[in-house]
Order: C-alpha cells, then sequence, then structure tokens
C-alpha cells in the first residue's frame, strides 16, 4: 500500500487544502467557544443552516449558500440579543429558538417528499469541494486570523467579567457581536462539508481536549490547533483507506484525543 | 515599587441626582453623594437595598438618571473620571487555562495573549502585581488562587492605570480574619499613598467604624451620611439594622 497514493486524486488534494484551512480555524474559534460556554450557541447555528437553505429555497434564489449565510447572521445576532437580556434561562430560549428555526427549515424542503436532496448537508461531503469554495473558505480564514490577533484579548477580558471590560472602556457589545457573525460565517460556509450533525463537534472538541491539559492561553492555543488539524488530515487519511464518510472519521478521531487528554489530565493533578 | 502619589485633596467626585429603575420598579432613587479623595467611603445598608446596583451605576455598567461628576476644587476644573473597579469574583471556573498574566494583560494589553508572552508587558504585569506582593502569583492558574491571592491580582489590576476612584466589594468568600484586616490595611495605605478616592461595599461594620473615613448608608437612597459615629447613632441606621431582624443582613452576600 503507497502512503501518499490518495494524493493522487485531484479531489483528494483539494479536500486536505479544505481541511488545512477549517481545523485550524475550528481550533482558534473553539477556544473562545468553550470558554464563553457558548456550545450551545454553536450548535444552534448550525442547525440553522437547515432553515437558511429553506428560506433561499422559497425565496428562489439559486445560490442557497448566500441565503444560508445571511440566516444564520441574522440568527446569531439574534441570540446573541436574546443572550444580553439577562435573562435566566438564556439556554432554554436558544433551544426553543434553535428547533423552531429547524422545525420550519425541514418542513419547507421535506414538502412533497424531496428531503433526501438535501440530505448530504447533514453529513457534509468534503470530497466534493471546489477552487472556488476554497477560495472562500480562505478569505473567512484571513478575515479571522486578523480578528483574532485584534480582539482575542478583549474577548477574553468580556469572557472574564462584563462590568470589568466595560469599566476598561472595551466595546463590549461590539466584539460579542462580530464573534457571533464569524462564527455564523464560518460555520455556515463549511457546513457543506463537515455536516450540520458534526459541525459542532469539530468546533468543541479540540479545544475541550486542549483545555483539559493545558494551564494558560498560550498552551491552549498550541493545543487545540494541533488536535484539531491532526484530527482533520488523520481522519481524511483514514476515511479514504476506510471509505467512511470524512467528518463522522474526524470527529471520532477528535473524541479519542478528548478522552485521552481527560484521562491524561486527572492523572496530573 | 510604583512611584507614590500624595492624595491632593482637591479632587472631588459628585454624584448628582442619580437614580436607577429595573422594569418600572425603582431601586435607587436621588442619589446624591460627595466624595473627597484620599477618603474611604464604606457603603453600608440591608440586603436588597441597592448597593451593589450603586456601584454597577457608577461604573457605567447599568443605565442610570442623574450625573456624575468629576472636579478639581482647587480651579473648578471639570476632569474625565478614571474608575478602578474590583470585582467580587470572576468568571473563572475550575480548570480554565488562563494564567494571572493572561487575566491582566487581557484588559492591559493589545499585544494577544495567546502568543509567545512579550517581556515589556510582562515586565509590566509583574511591577504591578508587586504592589501587592503578589508577583509570584503572576504565572499561577487564576482558578488556582485563593480567595486572598485573587483579591490582591484584581486590585493590582484595579490601580494599574491610577484611577480616581476605586470602587469594590468587599471581600466575602475564602479570606478569614486576618485576611479581612489586610485588606483594610492595604484600603487605608491606599488612600494615604495614591491620589484616589474609595467607595466600598462593606457588611462587617466593626471594620467600617475603625477604617472609614465617610459612611453611606443605602436604602433606596441615601438614608443617612456622614463619619461612622454620626450615622451609628442616628435614628435612620436603628431602623434599618436594629428594627428586628438584625440577622438579615449578617455573613450574607448581596448578588
Amino acid at each position: 500500500m503507497d502512503i501518499t497514493s490518495w494524493l493522487d486524486y485531484g479531489f483528494m488534494r483539494s479536500a486536505l487544502v479544505a481541511i488545512l484551512i477549517i481545523t485550524p480555524l475550528f481550533g482558534l474559534l473553539g477556544t473562545m467557544i468553550v470558554n464563553k460556554k457558548m456550545a450551545y450557541f454553536s450548535d444552534a447555528l448550525g442547525h440553522s443552516a437547515l432553515t437558511g437553505i429553506a428560506v433561499g429555497v422559497v425565496c428562489g434564489i439559486p445560490d442557497t449558500t448566500i441565503s444560508m449565510v445571511i440566516f444564520a447572521v441574522f440568527f446569531a445576532l439574534l441570540l446573541n440579543k436574546i443572550g444580553s437580556m439577562n435573562m435566566a434561562s438564556t439556554d432554554t430560549i436558544i433551544s426553543v429558538f434553535s428547533s423552531c428555526s429547524v422545525a420550519i427549515g425541514l418542513a419547507i424542503l421535506s414538502k412533497g417528499g424531496n428531503f433526501s436532496k438535501y440530505s448530504s448537508i447533514l453529513v457534509g461531503d468534503v470530497l466534493s469541494i471546489t477552487t472556488k469554495e476554497i477560495g472562500y473558505l480562505l478569505v473567512i480564514f484571513l478575515v479571522t486570523i486578523v480578528f483574532w490577533g485584534v480582539a482575542f484579548n478583549r474577548l477574553n477580558a468580556i469572557c472574564i467579567h462584563r462590568a470589568l471590560a466595560k469599566s476598561k472602556q472595551i466595546p463590549v457589545h461590539l466584539i460579542e457581536n462580530i464573534f457571533a457573525v464569524l462564527v455564523a460565517l464560518i460555520v455556515t460556509l463549511s457546513i457543506k462539508w463537515v455536516g450540520i450533525l458534526i459541525i459542532n463537534a469539530l468546533l468543541i472538541l479540540p479545544a475541550a481536549s486542549a483545555r483539559n491539559i493545558s494551564v494558560n492561553m498560550r498552551e491552549y492555543h498550541l493545543f487545540s490547533l494541533i488536535f484539531a488539524v491532526f484530527s482533520g488530515v488523520l481522519g481524511l487519511f483514514v476515511s479514504y483507506y476506510t471509505n467512511v464518510a470524512t467528518g463522522p472519521m474526524i470527529v471520532i478521531l477528535a473524541s479519542v484525543i478528548y478522552f485521552v487528554t481527560f484521562i491524561y489530565g486527572r492523572t496530573k493533578k | 515599587m510604583r512611584k507614590i502619589i500624595e492624595p491632593c485633596g482637591f479632587h472631588c467626585i459628585k454624584v448628582n441626582h442619580l437614580g436607577v429603575e429595573f422594569s418600572d420598579q425603582v431601586v435607587l432613587r436621588d442619589i446624591n453623594l460627595h466624595i473627597h479623595c484620599g477618603t474611604l467611603n464604606a457603603v453600608i445598608g440591608r440586603n436588597g437595598a441597592g448597593k451593589s446596583t450603586l456601584i454597577r451605576a457608577i461604573l457605567g455598567d447599568i443605565a442610570h438618571t442623574g450625573d456624575i461628576e468629576f472636579r478639581d476644587t482647587k480651579d473648578g476644573r471639570m476632569a474625565k473620571l478614571k474608575i478602578g473597579y474590583v470585582p467580587q469574583t470572576v468568571n473563572i471556573e475550575k480548570n480554565t487555562p488562563v494564567s494571572v498574566y493572561d487575566l491582566i494583560a487581557s484588559y492591559e494589553s493589545s499585544y494577544p495573549v495567546f502568543l509567545p508572552k512579550r517581556r515589556q508587558v510582562y515586565e509590566k504585569v509583574k511591577k504591578a502585581l508587586a504592589v501587592f506582593e503578589a508577583q509570584d502569583l503572576i504565572d499561577k492558574q487564576v482558578c488556582n488562587l485563593s480567595g486572598g491571592e485573587l483579591q490582591r491580582v484584581l486590585l493590582s489590576m484595579a490601580i494599574m492605570d491610577e484611577p480616581n476612584l476605586l470602587l469594590l466589594d468587599e471581600p466575602v468568600s475564602g479570606i478569614d480574619q486576618n485576611g479581612m484586616e489586610l485588606f483594610y490595611k492595604t484600603m487605608d495605605y491606599l488612600k494615604r499613598n495614591y491620589d484616589l478616592a474609595i467607595i466600598l461595599i462593606s457588611h462587617d461594620l466593626d471594620y467600617v467604624a475603625k477604617y472609614a473615613d465617610k459612611v453611606i448608608l443605602i436604602d433606596q437612597t441615601v438614608a443617612k451620611q456622614g463619619s461612622a459615629k454620626e450615622v451609628f447613632n442616628s435614628p435612620e441606621f436603628a431602623k434599618v439594622f436594629l428594627a428586628g431582624d438584625k440577622e438579615n443582613w449578617i455573613g450574607e452576600e448581596e448578588k
């Protein structure tokens, strides 16, 4: 068995490039999503993709990616607004909105028994990515890197104590909204390749694993990035030889890393 | 150690007709305060009297009516009020990978904390921590600090950009009697050696009597203010603290 034979195929090379762009992004954003306890939020965003597609279909937009992105951005800002209203049961309210939007999406898409046409989005297929779509990912990658460099400290400050951040003249709402929009963009732009059912796992797992074994922000980021890229590339490689869908394979590997780091973190302390 | 600035006694902070309402419920009304630099001002009152709300309103965290001015009484000049705030606790739970350096640098520096530490920022943080002899904590995880250590770290950060006003809650958790004495001694040291005024929410009337220059009794509005003696002997104080349920405020913390 030739270990590099999988790279002979153009679609595998594209998939590899896509994964090398998506996974570091997920590793980065995941650190803040986990610290800010937004796992539920990003999950709801992933599910909103269905509604976004449905809206696109209803409005007759040929490229449903556009309607999906617009809807997710709107949904992210709405969820942020709800979160900042300081109600006790934010998670319940997010859940209500999320289920409602998923139900509407499913209802519209399944009308006339056509849902199977869209079922690929549930699992995702990174092997079908085109060069143009890699271009989109690259743009959002660069935007995220810049945002992270400029705003990460502030995000972290807000996460640690909102009132304290405000007292230091940090624009709390603006930064939180930009972050939410960024998460929405990345989730919707990569959902076709990763799949609704597992996208949140990919956002959360590398950071959660890194958290098990890190003591400061530098280790946290480094480990999160390494775990994300490692499980992504290895997942693609293994899925090629085992003929299993790539997304689930990546998540399985990321979960294994989580359990290993969890046990390691426990024994160390 | 940092350069010590003598309190000049000429700066003052005036709170005029401050009021706060939460969805039609009046929490605070017509609060008028006059705070001088170099003084420790203790805010007391029973649970739910609006003490924390007052702090948050002054901080600008919640919307309020009325205004807050900062004035130089020598020449009447208005200036921008810089506030240092010390929260009672931070939102960092067990196993959070945030070190003391990460915590302070996130607020005080724009150099990303996820990149390798920059010596300049590190030294700045260390110097600030040294004011409260907390420099050895710099690489510790925040979630592993004791209550007293966290307090010192947060205090160090609060005075980093030389505030005119320090707002804080008396620590209630993780601090023993010695720690409490130390805390009030620190407050005393701060007001004597820095050009700032302190507004402190306090639950322990013995310490208030011993250290506060001015006591402000809050019960939706300023029920009584003045020296500790004046306030403690006033009928308003008796009404709040001595009428019946004295246990109400002891050892309880306000959300």
